[in-house]
């Protein structure tokens, strides 16, 4: 299975970012192959529909699982209709390596 | 033809709509003249009016695309030239959408599509009111709770304003973004409305650099006058702007806006002040004409 986490930077060791559509990077972990790869966040600084595009990179990553810290209506819509798992979790100190010991 | 004046302020409650509301009282008197309450996101003229009575209303469309999914191939081409992120095709799952609230009709998809999948229709953005004051006219854009589409519903209602009259004063919208452009854009002057406070003096910057920037004539009033901070008049004589007017703080004023009176507000001070503005824009027309 695969679980995406929104991300600070692009390693284990970055922070957990608390903003979906606008968190900086997507840490999506496979759970299979524990392997975590690093997905950059093209539409950071969008005017507008931030939210519908990181949803939209979700389903193209195949990701059933999702932790950020919060998610917008428009993001939580195309979520809900592809049956993607939102978790939300507050802790903006927590780095990528610690929630990963925590989910795997 | 009419001579088209701007009520803008750039901070919001420094007294547009009680500039406004006055001045199309005072027009009236001697002209033909129509209020168009372009503050779209809460208009409020018609609440000095209540003896308007409401002409018409029309709901206000915006043409929005739509994706045809049985036509699509999902080649994401209309995604790749769409600049507001309103279309999500995501063709792992053969999935196609257009987000209306985000689509500023701009066509750019319709050219994009080589499948013929993409359409258009209508999508209400809101309404417009148009009421009967007196012999004059009053016009007022609503927006529908939710669309970010102002600027659109406002160029809709300047578009639809009847041009047969002296006067067209446009009530703008605070702030100093894309709604008050479209509402300043075509004015042949505008009045800006300011407070002797630091936000107003900030804001009135702002907005004198927008106006400047787009080339407009315009005017200033300092509304709320006689509080001991002199900046605005000091920005204002400095940059050699025209002080069109001052009107003093007063109580009794507030307290009449307050209960929607200020139409009829009997105040010799405030009659003297607007019919000398009177007096400046019919000058003004004269030489535009």
């Amino acid at each position: 299975m695969k679980t995406v986490i929104t991300s600070k930077g692009n390693q284990e060791q970055s922070t957990f970012d608390l903003r979906f559509g606008r968190g900086a990077y997507f840490c999506c972990f496979d759970s299979e192959t524990k392997k975590a790869e690093f997905h950059k966040n093209e539409f950071v600084d969008a005017q507008g529909g931030a939210g519908t595009k990181a949803a939209e990179k979700m389903i193209e990553l195949g990701a059933q699982k999702i932790i950020s810290g919060d998610f917008g209506p428009k993001a939580k819509e195309l979520l809900e209709k592809f049956n993607i798992q939102m978790v939300i979790f507050e802790n903006d100190e927590i780095t990528i390596a610690e929630i990963l010991k925590l989910i795997s | 033809m009419s001579y088209k004046i701007a009520i803008a302020s750039g901070k919001g409650g420094t007294g547009k709509t009680s500039v406004s509301v006055q001045l199309f009282h005072e027009l009236s008197k001697s002209n033909s003249c129509i209020l168009v309450d372009c503050d779209v996101e809460e208009p409020n003229d018609h609440l000095f009016f209540p003896n308007a009575r409401q002409k018409e209303e029309e709901v206000i469309m915006q043409l929005v695309a739509n994706i045809d999914e049985d036509k699509c191939t999902y080649c994401r081409n209309c995604v790749s030239y769409c600049e507001f992120n309103a279309i999500s095709v995501i063709p792992p799952v053969n999935y196609a959408k257009i987000d209306a609230s985000l689509c500023h009709t701009c066509g750019a998809c319709l050219v994009a599509c080589s499948d013929d999948a993409i359409f258009e229709n209508g999508f209400e953005i809101g309404k417009m009111r148009t009421h009967k004051v007196n012999q004059q006219i009053l016009m007022e854009g609503l927006l529908k709770i939710g669309s970010p589409m102002q600027t659109s519903l406002i160029r809709t209602l300047k578009k639809k304003t009847p041009q047969n009259t002296d006067f067209i004063i446009y009530d703008a919208p605070p702030g100093t973004s894309c709604p008050v452009v479209e509402t300043i854009s075509d004015s042949d002057y505008i009045i800006l409305v300011t407070e002797p406070t630091p936000f107003g003096l900030h804001d009135l910057k702002l907005t004198v650099d927008l106006v400047k920037d787009m080339n407009l004539p315009f005017g200033i009033i300092i509304n709320k006058s006689g509080s001991e901070f002199n900046k605005v008049h000091e920005f204002i004589k400095h940059e050699h702007l025209d002080l069109l007017a001052e009107i003093p703080f007063s109580k009794a004023f507030a307290k009449n806006y307050a209960q929607g009176n200020i139409s009829e507000f009997d105040d010799s001070k405030n009659k003297t002040i607007f019919s000398g503005i009177r007096t400046t824009l019919l000058k003004k027309k004269m030489l535009h004409d």
